[in-house]
């Protein structure tokens, strides 16, 4: 099925794209055909930069599992890691 | 009789006098001939779309695919195009008869054009095929695995841009060839069914099959989904099919 449903999400650092680095301002996630994956559905994410075009894009397909592990992942890094230290308002 | 063709990438007047790109393919042999507008998938205008455009040409017909995402993102790449016309929330379906129309303005504008023009779509693009074939004047269409024609998705989705179409129904202006796969659950069998049935009871004329043990997306070459003997058949149901409804 083709979905259009999108999660949008503000995003502040860095991505490195097709060329090169570049600030990252949003994100989409959602649940759709991959374009590269070997699979018919997956989860994908697309770091972006609208502001630079639509080039300045970061994208990865995942598998469900592996979305729920990433998921889990960046929060347990987060929870190892001294509060705030990778905060905007970072010390 | 020549088998030479032209493929190129050319600038036509879509939705509201826009001037959007689109590739058209085309026999040089002049003797008139039927068009074929190929509507892409939502992963946007590339290789595959691109390919069955060729195929169309090699087959003996014009055939063009207007880039519906080239407002969003003129001169991206597919993938990059195709993300950001999501991230708007996809293209409106006014926008896409718009560009549905231009290229069919074009097909019959080329001097080997017999009049008449067929439309294709695949995945979101089948359901745009009915939606072309209900809103313009079209001589054959094929709907291959269009989602979301007979029913709205689950309000949890939040899919609020993928309205049903099944309203239009008694506005369908052609013959409909409909491909499916008998494990697709977008569509699944039961709406294609529905579907049929409505167009019946409107006095369309339909030709339905459901491929057994072939999914969404048997057609894509590239992609795990593709079950050769599905696709192979229904490309030879569609070129009897514009066979007998394109020809002049």
């Amino acid at each position: 099925m083709c979905t259009y449903l999108t999660e949008k999400v503000v995003l502040d650092g860095a991505g490195k794209g097709a060329a090169g680095w570049f600030r990252l301002t949003d994100g989409s996630v959602y649940v759709d055909h991959p374009t590269h994956a070997r699979y018919t559905h997956t989860l994908n994410i697309d770091f972006l930069n609208p502001a630079e075009g639509p080039g300045a894009r970061v994208a990865v397909e995942l598998t469900e599992e592996a979305a729920r592990a990433l998921a889990a992942a960046i929060t347990a890094a987060l929870d190892h890691a001294p509060a705030g230290i990778a905060s905007e308002n970072q010390p | 009789m020549s088998d030479a063709m032209l493929a190129e990438t050319i600038t036509i007047k879509g939705d509201n006098g826009d001037e959007i790109e689109a590739y058209l393919a085309r026999p040089l042999d002049t003797t008139p001939r039927g068009g074929v507008l190929v509507i892409h998938h939502m992963p946007g205008y590339d290789e595959g779309s691109k390919e069955i455009v060729r195929r169309f040409a090699v087959n003996g017909y014009n055939a063009i695919a207007p880039n519906l995402f080239y407002r969003v993102a003129p001169g991206a790449s597919p993938d990059d195009a195709a993300a950001a016309a999501r991230a708007q929330g996809g293209v409106p379906d006014s926008q896409v008869v718009g560009d549905a129309n231009g290229a069919i303005e074009h097909l019959k504008s080329l001097e080997s054009s017999n009049g008449k023009v067929g439309v294709i779509g695949y995945c979101s693009g089948g359901r745009h095929t009915f939606l072309v074939a209900c809103s313009l004047k079209v001589d054959a269409a094929v709907d291959c695995y269009g989602a979301f024609v007979t029913r709205t998705p689950d309000p949890a989705w939040g899919m609020t841009a993928m309205t049903p179409l099944l309203e239009l129904a008694p506005n369908l202006s052609s013959p409909l060839l409909g491909l499916f796969g008998a494990d697709d659950q977008y569509p699944s069998p039961a709406e294609t069914a529905e579907l049929e049935a409505e167009l019946k009871r409107h006095g369309k004329t339909t030709e339905f099959h459901t491929f057994e043990g072939a999914g969404h997306s048997f057609f894509s070459v590239e992609r795990p989904s593709y079950r050769s003997e599905a696709a192979a058949e229904g490309w030879q149901k569609v070129f009897e099919f514009y066979g007998r409804h394109l020809a002049s």
